[in-house]
């Protein structure tokens, strides 16, 4: 089976976790991904920005992590934002109707100022 | 010259994705369709389905053919209506799945109706393609095709992420008929893909997660598109019309 092509940084700013995203998000990046939500949601994270800045690729399974994603933030009371999608994937949020549940925004400062 | 070849790898990956549309519009296909419920209709996504919502995976492993991925996922893609089982229909157009394709899909329902809904190919790449359903259609979201290699044999998998699309076809759902006729439905399509390849005895397997047990009742409204009741308030005008054209 093929490996993951995805690597993941969290930093914190306030009650806001950054998962920095980098490579490839498909269906084989779950436990990447999914370790990485863990972790930003500990502490009493009130809002996660998923910096996109750094994608590689997002296919259709990586969607639906994404999805997975944020029912797990809608069950702890979280904001989901993303930030640094290409013009190209902020289409495929709009395609799949992400982008009605999870806010996009352009730059960082910008997810951090809608984080609140 | 990296950079270069990076990027055209980058531009050939974007590519199977389709482009955002506000309505669907069902191109050419077979006359025999009974095409109600996809002309207009906006795309259902997982975020605006009823239901709760579940992950089902179906796999199949294809023990002994030696065939890549790639391979296998181009027959699926290629005959990929053959492999539904018997009396249901899905019509594309000529160009086949491709991104932005939508599809008429004839279901076969209980007593002797057609149920009439459609899809979107949302997603295409070497080793998988997606569906998106439209409103109306029995669930909101999306479902996944692809194939892989699994300790040396390729394996073919089917990942619905989906929601009941309205509280009827939730009820349904609970009562077990809905997950029966999807469960039968996708475990009969790998059983035919199998069989396709010569695969003897091939066991499909099955993996549900409820990703989300609560419903989303602001999505209530959703039954006034609900393709099964449109679909049977129409068969009287199907018969009569395919009557009349016999004589």
């Amino acid at each position: 089976m093929p490996t993951a092509n995805l690597t993941t940084n969290v930093r914190r700013s306030g009650s806001t976790a950054i998962i920095d995203i980098r490579g490839e998000v498909t269906g084989f990046a779950e436990d990447a991904l999914m370790g990485a939500y863990s972790e930003a949601s500990e502490n009493g994270t009130k809002a996660i920005i998923l910096n996109f800045s750094d994608l590689d690729y997002l296919n259709s399974s990586g969607i639906g992590l994404l999805v997975t994603m944020l029912i797990r933030t809608q069950r702890q009371k979280q904001k989901l934002i993303a930030c640094g999608l290409s013009e190209h994937y902020v289409e495929i949020f709009k395609l799949t109707r992400l982008d009605e549940a999870i806010g996009i925004y352009a730059t960082e400062a910008e997810s951090l100022a809608a984080a609140g | 010259m990296e950079k270069h070849e990076h990027e055209h790898e980058h531009q050939v990956k974007e590519s199977g994705w389709a482009s955002p549309v506000d309505h669907l519009h069902v191109g050419d296909v077979s006359a025999e369709a009974i095409n109600l419920n996809v002309e207009g209709r906006k795309l259902s996504g997982v975020v605006r389905g009823f239901g709760q919502m579940w992950q089902k995976t179906y796999k199949v492993r294809l023990s002994g053919l030696e065939k890549a991925p790639e391979e296998v996922i181009e027959t699926w893609r290629t005959h990929f209506p053959e492999f539904w089982p018997e009396g249901n229909r899905l019509f594309i157009p000529l160009t086949g799945i491709k991104p932005g394709e939508v599809g008429v899909i004839n279901l076969k329902a209980p007593g002797g109706l057609k149920l009439s809904t459609g899809i979107m190919v949302i997603f295409s790449d070497a080793t998988s393609f997606s569906f998106m359903t439209p409103e109306g259609h029995m669930f909101a979201g999306m479902i996944t095709f692809s194939a892989f290699e699994e300790d040396g044999d390729p394996v073919a998998q089917i990942q619905a992420l989906i929601r009941a699309n309205d509280p009827l076809y939730e009820m349904s759902f609970r009562a077990g008929v809905g997950h029966k006729i999807e469960d039968e439905f996708w475990k009969g399509t790998l059983a035919n893909l199998a069989a396709r390849f010569q695969v003897s005895n091939p066991q499909v397997t099955q993996n549900n997660i409820l990703v989300d047990p609560r419903m989303q009742w602001k999505e209530w409204r959703n039954i006034f598109k609900n393709a099964g009741i449109r679909s049977s308030l129409y068969m009287p005008v199907v018969i009569f019309k395919r009557v009349f054209r016999r004589k």
